[in-house]
């Protein structure tokens, strides 16, 4: 029994000296100290010694099992190390090879460019307001004063329905009129809306007109409201907008249905007003027109235009974006090219 | 609008000091807004105040002179070159090598008294090649003619830049430059600026150059110099004994004056006068009509010239008589370009007794015109001339343009409003002139028939206005200065803090009352300059904050669904009923509403006709657009479609389009990870994660299979939250996607939907409870059942749903299988189910307890346990 412990020992050390990997390492430790292991069984065989034996063999075999229980420790953390080096040394990736794609989702440009003006206009207290794309001629001609034949109608070519003074709007002004008929409760409550929407010119389709195009009207109406306000608060929109140092020009204008009228430039953020392509080198941008809400609308609106006055006005998303964007072909937008969206 | 500054000087003292791209800038911030400026041989300014760059040609002080050519020889070698001897002021007189046609008739005349004066170029000045293509510079050498050397040039337009014009050099009369020493910079003697304007259709006062000069006069507070409106001395027979008005619609012509010239010699105008015209782009014809259109762009007033022996000859025995009316029916009026028109109702004409003259306003008759001589038939042109100038009212103008589809310098005027007083001042302007160009003399006496004379238009305009409306303050002796500078009238009985203002008669843009006001706030503005007002916040209280819900919501579904991978895009509103009609396989009768289209009367392209009724067309042409460099597509786009009203304006109806089609996941270079393609399931799931994200709860929503032939048959459902149909999702019938372009690739589907959005989000709940995180364990079990292939799970999971009780938290369907061992016709399914309590660790017992119960409810139902 003692040399047969012994041989098991010797065996049992010589095996663990061959072993190079943790499954061996399993094997070795159920072979020879696991529940049917050698030594579990040899320590079982005690009893069957003489009992004068039995001390002695007792104690040496559970020397041995621990023993041999440390040096298993041993050489399973030589092994652990072993086969952790040779991880790190072989583990090497084509770290230049592409990532898995993943495919975003996305908003289109027009649909980015309306929330961040959005959200610009809502901190200032102005809030949306949605108005029909289909029109009644009234709404966005006459009632804004320009009544049949006006000049100002040439400004702006209509698409014209089968049905008799129903057309496509050619501005979101025509929400002006509905917007102070739903909120100005007969012309006794200030108003701040924003009007976004599409809106529909019967132009040739290039690279610099479209037949549909968004436009953000913004109106406010109350007691006290000048043309300072509109100019300081177009002002700071377009800081918010461009950028905390950017200058910004006024300059007289004409719409019909507002006076005085005022075109909006602001010092172009390409070239810092140098002259490039995207000002047309004039080192301007336009970026809105606006005015004083005239006293006719004002009137067809509910309002006394002796009492109550207002500012209003309008931009495009589409031509801020192509500036900022330096996109040059504004058919772009309704393509629907991924390779376009997909840049967004 | 073209604005020669040389021109405009006549009428406004614009100091050195000012630079044309300053006057431009000023002008642009006051509303007339400056295009361009044309540059005529003068350098730009350093300071370019927001005018591009310009490329022109500068002429060289140096190199770039006034000649005078002193004797035309001819060329030794060369018929057809001469030589020109040019005194420029140097020590000694050059001679240069020109082919010019315009200087062979002074071949051999020895000395030319007065001398011929023309631009002289020196060698090394730079000119634009009179015979290269297009737009080419060239620095001028010396190089030898027909062994003839030659050093210098005399000039065509062409290569100084000025037009295309090269078939002779310029040559300047001597009447007008002859006191001009030879050797003088020929930019001190002809250096220009052209300021080109895009005019707003308020400014109808300022088509001219006067019009213009008013506004400088105002904006730098200059006195303006009035043109000279008096009539040279007349002789014969009075004009009121020749001709006759009569006006029948003084509505529509207020006011029609005509004045009589004899003796006129029709010829080229003089060359001052053709100058002028070519600067604003007008080609020079004859004195006559050169005059007249000269005097248009001068004071903005047109005029029109007949042939007062034509008018005679009509007339017969008796004196021609003008007569301003409406068309009869069916009458016809040729015009001077030769087309013939028939005559709408609403257009105005100029006709004597015989009939049509002209078209009022836009443009005159080929018979009636002002002829020119014939040396052929040896007929001197016309001799006799009656110069009309009239007002008109704007609309009718506008109407004649439109049905005549005519444009004419003068209806761009006529057409945007001329006041009255202008008539009378045009014709007198026009006959002073052609008196001096044509040799003509002035019969006595005007015509002037006005019987509808415009009351002048007086505003009472409190000052505190501008502070109301401006927002600054300033004194009302400010105010006064800006409107005379405007030469608006201050009346005497203004009083206190009110100004009596009467608005001067070249004006028809500022109205009485209330809007007359916001009409001089508006020139205030503009003469004090907008960007001296203030820049201020408002003071004013907000009004009510409403929050818009509904477009809150759509951004949410657009953030939903862009999270869940898909590319938002927006389409043309537009399309057509024929293009819409390709949702319905060919031959069947479509499963859509038959609604009317909205219908443009004036379609631009033949593929934009209507408005549309349906997203899904655009997103089948938007997958179309894309396929070829992108097979996977994942799509949305939220807009509205239009229902046609017959009395009415359209239903405007909010929805939401979403398209899929090609590979579940991008491809990528790990073979065999592509997870095959998009199928209905990937729809579905989209859109119950929009549902589920919009907290809509998923017990209210139900697909329910549906017949609809735009999709795969028995591919398709309908969408119901609550009992209400809100929209379709399906797989896109074969048919219909290769109708589209889409190609027959039966194993690559394509999967639409359209929500009606309005609808879907009055679903949404306006609160919503978040649940507690359990802390309890939860119980899981698994149950599989063999049912009938052609069961729906649906049904089988509400039963499970059904007998579940309150503590059944999820089911999860995990494995659909049919085939072996599952009997033929039959399907197994395969749920997850979580067991949870809030408030105990559920026992293996209770949680048997309930699993049993579910397999007894679905055993009673026909399906059977799987083992």
């Amino acid at each position: 029994m003692q040399e047969k412990l012994e041989s098991i020992y010797q065996k049992a050390l010589a095996d663990l000296e061959a072993i190079h990997t943790s499954e061996e390492v399993k094997a070795w430790d159920s072979r020879y100290l696991g529940r049917k292991g050698e030594m579990t069984l040899i320590l079982r065989q005690t009893g069957k010694l003489p009992p004068e034996e039995r001390a002695d063999f007792g104690k040496r075999a559970n020397e041995v099992k621990n023993l041999l229980a440390t040096a298993l420790e041993k050489r399973e953390a030589l092994i652990r190390e072993h086969e952790l080096a040779r991880s790190l040394e072989e583990g090497e990736l084509d770290v230049t090879l592409p990532g898995r794609p993943l495919t975003m989702g996305g908003l289109h440009p027009s649909t980015r460019m309306l929330r961040r003006i959005k959200e610009i206009w809502a901190d200032m207290g102005f809030q949306v307001y949605r108005s029909r794309d289909v029109e009644h001629d009234e709404y966005n001609f006459t009632l804004l004063n320009m009544p049949p034949h006006h000049p100002a109608r040439d400004m702006q070519d209509t698409f014209y329905t089968t049905q008799p003074n129903i057309i496509l709007r050619t501005h979101t002004s025509p929400g002006q009129i509905r917007a102070m008929h739903d909120y100005s409760e007969d012309g006794t409550r200030p108003i701040r809306v924003i009007l976004p929407g599409m809106c529909y010119r019967y132009e040739q389709i290039t690279a610099r007109s479209e037949i549909q195009f968004h436009q953000v009207e913004g109106l406010a109406v109350g007691k006290g409201i000048r043309m300072s306000d509109l100019k300081g608060t177009v002002a700071e929109f377009a800081r918010r907008l461009y950028g905390p140092d950017t200058e910004v020009r006024y300059r007289a204008s004409y719409f019909p249905f507002t006076e005085p009228s005022m075109e909006v430039d602001v010092k172009c953020h390409i070239c810092g007003g140098q002259g490039c392509p995207v000002c047309k080198r004039t080192g301007w941008i336009e970026i809105m027109g606006s005015g004083m809400v005239h006293p006719e609308v004002l009137r067809n609106g509910g309002y006394d235009p002796t009492e109550w006055s207002g500012f209003a006005f309008g931009m495009g998303p589409e031509r801020i974006i192509m500036n900022k964007n330096r996109i040059e072909d504004i058919r772009y937008f309704w393509a629907n090219d991924l390779r376009f969206l997909e840049q967004y | 609008m073209k604005v020669p500054v040389s021109w405009l000087k006549e009428f406004v003292d614009i100091p050195a000091s000012v630079t044309v791209e300053e006057l431009s800038e000023r002008l642009t911030i006051a509303g007339l807004e400056v295009a361009k400026i044309h540059y005529i041989g003068i350098p730009q300014s350093a300071e370019r105040h927001g005018i591009p760059p310009s490329d022109h040609l500068v002429w060289d002080r140096e190199r770039v002179l006034l000649g005078a050519i002193k004797e035309i020889k001819p060329h030794p070698d060369a018929d057809r070159l001469v030589l020109a001897v040019v005194d420029y002021g140097g020590a000694a007189l050059e001679t240069v090598v020109t082919g010019a046609p315009n200087l062979f008739p002074y071949k051999d005349q020895g000395p030319l008294e007065p001398p011929l004066l023309t631009p002289f170029a020196l060698e090394g000045a730079e000119l634009i090649d009179g015979h290269g293509d297009g737009v080419q510079r060239l620095i001028l050498e010396e190089r030898e003619l027909r062994g003839i050397p030659n050093r210098c040039m005399v000039c065509s337009e062409m290569e100084l830049g000025i037009s295309e014009e090269h078939e002779g050099i310029m040559l300047l009369p001597y009447e007008q430059y002859g006191n001009i020493q030879p050797g003088t910079p020929l930019v001190d003697v002809l250096g220009d600026a052209v300021i080109e304007m895009e005019l707003t259709p308020n400014l109808a006062r300022c088509f001219s150059v006067l019009g213009v000069a008013r506004e400088v006069a105002a904006l730098y507070d200059l006195p303006i110099k009035e043109p000279d409106y008096s009539l040279p001395p007349p002789s014969g027979t009075g004009v009121d004994e020749l001709a006759a008005i009569e006006i029948r619609e003084p509505e529509l012509n207020p006011r029609f004056t005509a004045g009589l010239l004899r003796d006129v010699t029709i010829t080229d105008s003089p060359w001052w006068l053709q100058w002028r015209l070519k600067l604003v782009g007008q080609r020079p014809i004859n004195n006559i009509v050169d005059v007249s259109n000269y005097v248009m762009f001068e004071i903005g007033q047109p005029t029109h010239a007949f042939d007062y022996d034509i008018l005679a000859n009509r007339a017969g025995d008796a004196n021609p008589v003008i007569i301003t009316r409406l068309p009869d029916a069916g009458e016809e009026l040729t015009t001077l370009d030769g087309k013939v028109h028939k005559l709408d109702p609403s257009v105005l004409l100029v006709a004597d007794e015989k009939g049509a003259l002209s078209l009022a306003g836009v443009m005159g008759g080929l018979e009636s015109e002002v002829q020119e001589p014939d040396p052929e038939r040896d007929y001197p042109g016309s001799t006799t001339v009656l110069l009309e100038a009239a007002a008109w009212n704007f609309i009718t103008i506008r109407k004649t343009m439109s049905s005549t589809k005519l444009h004419s310098e003068a209806a761009a005027r006529f057409s945007r409003g001329v006041h009255p007083a202008m008539a009378l001042r045009g014709l007198k302007r026009g006959l002073k002139l052609m008196v001096e160009v044509s040799g003509a003399t002035l019969a006595p006496g005007l015509l002037d028939a006005y019987p509808a004379e415009p009351e002048p238009v007086v505003v009472d305009f409190p000052v505190d206005e501008v502070n109301r409306l401006l927002g600054f303050d300033i004194p009302k002796s400010a105010v006064a200065d800006i409107l005379r500078r405007l030469q608006f009238g201050i009346g005497e009985s203004s009083n206190g803090e009110v100004l009596q203002v009467t608005v001067p008669d070249h004006r028809l843009d500022i109205s009485p009352g209330i809007i007359g006001r916001a009409d001089l706030v508006e020139e205030i503005a503009r003469v004090y300059g907008y960007d001296r007002i203030p820049n201020t916040i408002m003071g004013d209280s907000l009004p009510p904050q409403r929050t818009n819900v509904s477009l809150e919501m759509e951004e949410r579904v657009r953030d939903l669904l862009a999270q869940a991978g898909l590319r938002e895009v927006i389409n043309y509103r537009f399309s057509t009923p024929q293009h819409e009609a390709l949702l319905t396989p060919e031959g069947q009768k479509p499963s859509w509403p038959e609604r009317e289209y909205i219908r443009l009367a004036n379609p631009i392209s033949a593929e934009r006709t209507a408005m549309r009724q349906t997203l899904l067309a655009g997103l089948l042409d938007n997958a179309v657009t894309n396929m070829h460099h992108h097979p996977r597509q994942r799509f949305f786009e939220i807009g509205h479609v239009y229902y046609g009203n017959a009395d009415d304006l359209p239903e405007e109806i909010r929805r939401l389009g979403i398209l899929l089609a090609g590979p579940r996941q991008a491809a990528g270079w790990m073979g065999g990870v592509v997870a095959g393609n998009s199928d209905f399931y990937d729809l579905k799931g989209i859109v119950e994660t929009l549902l589920a994200g919009l907290h809509i709860e998923m017990r209210h929503v139900h697909f329910a299979p549906i017949a609809h032939n735009s999709f795969h048959p028995g591919r398709v459902a309908t969408l119901l939250i609550g009992d209400e149909p809100v929209g379709l999702l399906g797989e896109v019938h074969p048919l219909v996607r290769e109708a589209f372009g889409l190609g027959l690739d039966l194993e690559k589907p394509v999967l639409a939907a359209e929500l009606d959005l309005d609808r879907v989000l009055t679903m949404v709940p306006a609160e919503y409870v978040v649940q507690s995180i359990p802390t309890q364990p939860p119980a899981y079990r698994d149950i599989a059942v063999v049912v009938s292939a052609d069961r729906r799970s649906a049904s089988v999971e509400a039963l499970i749903w059904g007998s579940g009780g309150e503590l059944l938290r999820e089911v999860r369907l995990f494995d659909v299988y049919q085939g072996d061992p599952i009997p033929e016709g039959q399907k197994s399914l395969a749920y997850a189910l979580t067991f949870q309590s809030e408030t105990e660790t559920l026992t293996d017992k209770a949680v048997n307890k309930l699993q049993k119960k579910i397999i007894k409810t679905l055993e009673d139902s026909g399906a059977k346990l799987r083992a």
